[in-house]
């Protein structure tokens, strides 16, 4: 009888537990003050880099990055804005992936989310917008 | 007979307990699309409202 019972003591822990940790799987926490910061501060970038991606010379690499595509288009005296606009863009973003990874307790799950971004970027990219496929850019239709 | 009962409930725990940890583990690449697309949303401006639409998906479990 107690042995019974030590077994379902065991077999309510258990499922506890498994509760517990299913209900934590179904969402990433994304609503932290750092992550929110570098959301705000692409927001407001994106003002800047929104033609740069429309005139091609700023593409979205595969990387999840974006990325000085074709210079051309940009007058010499801007290009060391525009080299400057997608570093400080990059490093947002590289802080963003790792600040995801770590508020979810997963610091090694970064280049995962990396790897997701990239392709959430490319995918939802306006028509006209250059992306970075496989077999190198193309314009989004 | 005891014995073997008590024997089985602990190996029922141990394996459920690894099980869970290994899921755990996995990265969930489902719930990351999501939360990449609230935050280009965001980001990008997609949506008038784009927060207040995606929260009530966030939320679920």
């Amino acid at each position: 009888m107690s042995v019974l019972k030590q077994f379902r003591v065991a077999l309510a822990v258990v499922l506890i537990a498994v509760g517990g940790l299913v209900g934590a799987q179904g969402n990433l926490e994304i609503n932290t003050p750092a992550i929110s910061a570098l959301q705000q501060s692409m927001q407001k970038r994106h003002a800047q880099l929104e033609p740069l991606y429309t005139s091609g010379a700023v593409g979205l690499a595969s990387d999840g990055n974006v990325s000085l595509r074709d210079a051309s288009g940009v007058p010499l005296a801007q290009r060391g804005q525009v080299n400057a606009l997608i570093a400080a863009e990059n490093a947002d973003r590289a802080a963003l992936y790792r600040e995801i990874a770590r508020a979810n307790g997963h610091p090694e799950w970064e280049a995962d989310v990396r790897k997701t971004f990239a392709q959430r970027w490319m995918d939802r990219a306006r028509a006209g917008w250059w992306v970075q496929g496989p077999g190198g850019w193309t314009q989004k239709q | 007979m005891n014995r073997s009962a008590a024997w089985a409930a602990l190996a029922a725990a141990v394996i459920a307990t690894s099980g869970c940890v290994t899921i755990n583990i996995y990265f969930p690449a489902a719930a990351a699309e999501q939360a990449a697309d609230r935050i280009i949303d965001e980001v990008w401006q997609l949506r008038e409202g784009a927060a207040a639409q995606a929260r009530p998906n966030g939320e679920a479990k």
